[in-house]
C-alpha cells in the first residue's frame, strides 16, 4: 500500500481523509495494532527527538574530534547577532546541527530515516512546536507524512547512503520534511506530492562521501541543508507552485540514479571528499587508533 | 513487509544504525543464544566492521550488547568499563570471513557457568541484523520475531514434538527451519513465532529426549 505516492494520495481523496491518516491505517494494519498503540508509538518517537535536542551538549567532541559545539555556536550567534535568515529559519539551523552531533558523540536520537539524516525531520518540526502554534497531535500526524513519504522513497528507491548515495539519506530526508511541513501548515494531499518532489530533484546526485567512513564530515551540515531545502519547497508547495514531474517518477529517478552512483561514491570513502588530501589525513588518523582509545 | 518505525526509528545511540545499533543487536543476540551471562568474548570483526569499526563505536557497541544493553542505552559508549565492572572479558580481531556481508562479526562467547557458542552475525542495514551462523552452522534469522533456537542430535519425529508442544501453548509459528551439520548430528532448529513462548513451554521442550539445549529471544518491545 505504501509503495506509491500517487496511490496514497488518490485513496486519501477517495475516502476523504487526510495523507497521514492513510499511513496510520497502513501500521495498524502491517503491524496488527490499534489505532492508540499506534499513536502511542509515534508520541514516544517525537518525544525521542524533543530529548535528543534538549540534552545536546555543545561541549562533547566526536571520535575524530571533527564535530562537535557548532550548535552552540549558531544559537549563540543567532541570538546575539541576528542572523541573515531570520529568527526561524536559524532554529532550523540549530536543531539540525544539535541533532547530527548528538548522533556523531554518540548519544541517543531517533533514526529519519536513517543515524547520519537524523537531524532534517526534527530541525523542521521543533522550532514549529516551540511556537506553541500547534498541538502534539498535529505534529504527531506531520510525523505519519514523514513515515509515509520514507516508506514510499524505501520501496521505490532506497534510504541507504550504502545503495543511494547521499541523495537517499540527506534527499529522502529533505523530502520527508517538505511534506510534514505542508501538512502541518494544513496544505492539502497534491501539494504534500509537490514539496516532496521538489525537496527529491534538489538534492539528486548528492554523493555519500564521508571523511573516514565516519557519519561526520560532511554528514551533520547535510542535515542543515536537507532541512532548508525542505522548509524553502514546503513554502513553495503551500504558495501553490508545483513540481512538474510528479513525486513518483522523481523518486523513481533518484533511486536510477543511485544505483548507477559509481561505489566510491556511495559510503565507501573512496571518493568525493572523503579523497581530498584532509580527508585522506582523517583516513590515516582513524586506521593508528587501537580499539577503544 | 514495511514497518514505518523502521523509517522513524529506531530511537538509538549514534553514529551509524548499521555500525552501532545493529552491533548492539548482535551482540544482545549471542548472550541471548549463550543462554548465561557473558564472562570471555573473543570479537572478529570483517569488511567494513573492520575498517571503519572504532570510529562508529562498533566494538563499544557489539560489547555492550554482550552485556545485555539495547541499542538506546547510553551506556554504550561507556560499554568497556560496564565490562570491567561485571567482570566480563574480551578481545577483539580483525579477520575475512568466507562470502560474508561487509558489516560482519564473528563472536566467540563463555558463559559464567562454562556454556561456549559461536555465532556469526550481520547487519544488514538500518539496525536489523541477521544471524548467519550458529558453532559453524548456516542458519538465518533476523531477532524480528521472538526465537527459539533448539539444540538437539537427528532424531525423527523430535520436529513434531516440538510443533506439537507449541500449538498446544497456543503459539503460532511464523517461521521454521531445520539445520545440520551432517545426518545423524547435532540439529539446529530454528523457530520463529509470533506469539511469545511461555517458559513452562520451553521447558517442556527442553526436557524432550534428545534435546540438548533450548535458548529463547525475545524480540524489541513495540
Amino acid at each position: 500500500m505504501l509503495d506509491s505516492m500517487h496511490e496514497i494520495l488518490k485513496t486519501a481523496e477517495q475516502q476523504g481523509v487526510p495523507f497521514w491518516e492513510i499511513v496510520l491505517r497502513g501500521d495498524m494494519e502491517e503491524r496488527q495494532v490499534t489505532r492508540e498503540a499506534s499513536l502511542d508509538k509515534m508520541r514516544l518517537t517525537w518525544r525521542a527527538m524533543l530529548d535528543a535536542d534538549s540534552a545536546y551538549q555543545p561541549e562533547l567532541r566526536s571520535v575524530s574530534g571533527l564535530v562537535g559545539g557548532d550548535g552552540g555556536r549558531m544559537k549563540t550567534y543567532a541570538e546575539t547577532k541576528g542572523s541573515l535568515c531570520g529568527d526561524f529559519l536559524s532554529q532550523v539551523i540549530a536543531v539540525a546541527l544539535r541533532t547530527g552531533e548528538s548522533n556523531a558523540c554518540m548519544r541517543r536520537i531517533v533514526a529519519a530515516p536513517t543515524a547520519g539524516s537524523c537531524g532534517v525531520l526534527p530541525a523542521v518540526l521543533i522550532p514549529c512546536w516551540k511556537a506553541g502554534t500547534y498541538t502534539e497531535e498535529d505534529i504527531l500526524h506531520a510525523m505519519y507524512t514523514a513515515a509515509g513519504i520514507g516508506a514510499v522513497i524505501s520501496v521505490r528507491a532506497s534510504i541507504s547512503g550504502a545503495a543511494g548515495g547521499c541523495q537517499a539519506e540527506i534527499g529522502s530526508a529533505s523530502a520527508m520534511a517538505a511534506g510534514a511541513l505542508v501538512a502541518l501548515c494544513g496544505g492539502d494531499g497534491r501539494q504534500i506530492g509537490h514539496a516532496v518532489a521538489m525537496a527529491l530533484k534538489n538534492l539528486m546526485g548528492l554523493i555519500c562521501d564521508p571523511l573516514g567512513g565516519l557519519v561526520e564530515v560532511p554528514c551533520v551540515k547535510r542535515n542543515v541543508v536537507g532541512a532548508v531545502n525542505a522548509v524553502s519547497c514546503a513554502d513553495m508547495a503551500l504558495a501553490g507552485i508545483e513540481s512538474r514531474i510528479p513525486a513518483d517518477e522523481v523518486i523513481d529517478c533518484m533511486g536510477d540514479v543511485g544505483r548507477r552512483l559509481p561505489v566510491e561514491f556511495r559510503e565507501t570513502a573512496l571518493g568525493g571528499l572523503a579523497v581530498t588530501p584532509f580527508g585522506l589525513q582523517v583516513k590515516e588518523m582513524m586506521k593508528n587508533t587501537a580499539h577503544g582509545e | 513487509m514495511l514497518d514505518i518505525f523502521d523509517i522513524l526509528g529506531p530511537i538509538m545511540v549514534g553514529p551509524s544504525s548499521s555500525h552501532t545499533a545493529g552491533a548492539v543487536r548482535i551482540g544482545n543476540m549471542a548472550r541471548t543464544l549463550l543462554g548465561e551471562r557473558v564472562v570471555s568474548a573473543k570479537i572478529l570483526l570483517h569488511g567494513s566492521f573492520a575498517q571503519t569499526g572504532q570510529g562508529h563505536g562498533t566494538d563499544k557497541a557489539l560489547v555492550a550488547g554482550l552485556l545485555g544493553m539495547k541499542p538506546d542505552d547510553l551506556r554504550i559508549p561507556d560499554s568497556y568499563s560496564v565490562a570491567l565492572e561485571e567482570g566480563m572479558s574480551f578481545v577483539f580481531v580483525n579477520g575475512d570471513l568466507k562470502d560474508a556481508h561487509p558489516n560482519t562479526a564473528l563472536l566467540e562467547v563463555e558463559g559464567e557457568h562454562g556454556a561456549k557458542l559461536s555465532m556469526q552475525a550481520s547487519s544488514t542495514g538500518g539496525g536489523r541484523i541477521r544471524v548467519d551462523k550458529i558453532n559453524g552452522v548456516d542458519v538465518g534469522f533476523t531477532g524480528a520475531y521472538n526465537t527459539l533456537v533448539i539444540h538437539s542430535t537427528d532424531i525423527s519425529g523430535k520436529l513434531a514434538e516440538v510443533t506439537r508442544l507449541l500449538s498446544q501453548g497456543k503459539v503460532n509459528i511464523a517461521n521454521m527451519s531445520l539445520h545440520r551439520s551432517r545426518r545423524g548430528g547435532a540439529v539446529l532448529m530454528v523457530i520463529e513465532t509470533d506469539h511469545p513462548v511461555a517458559l513452562v513451554v520451553r521447558n517442556l521442550i527442553s526436557e524432550l529426549p534428545g534435546v540438548q539445549g533450548v535458548t529463547y529471544y525475545v524480540k524489541e518491545a513495540e
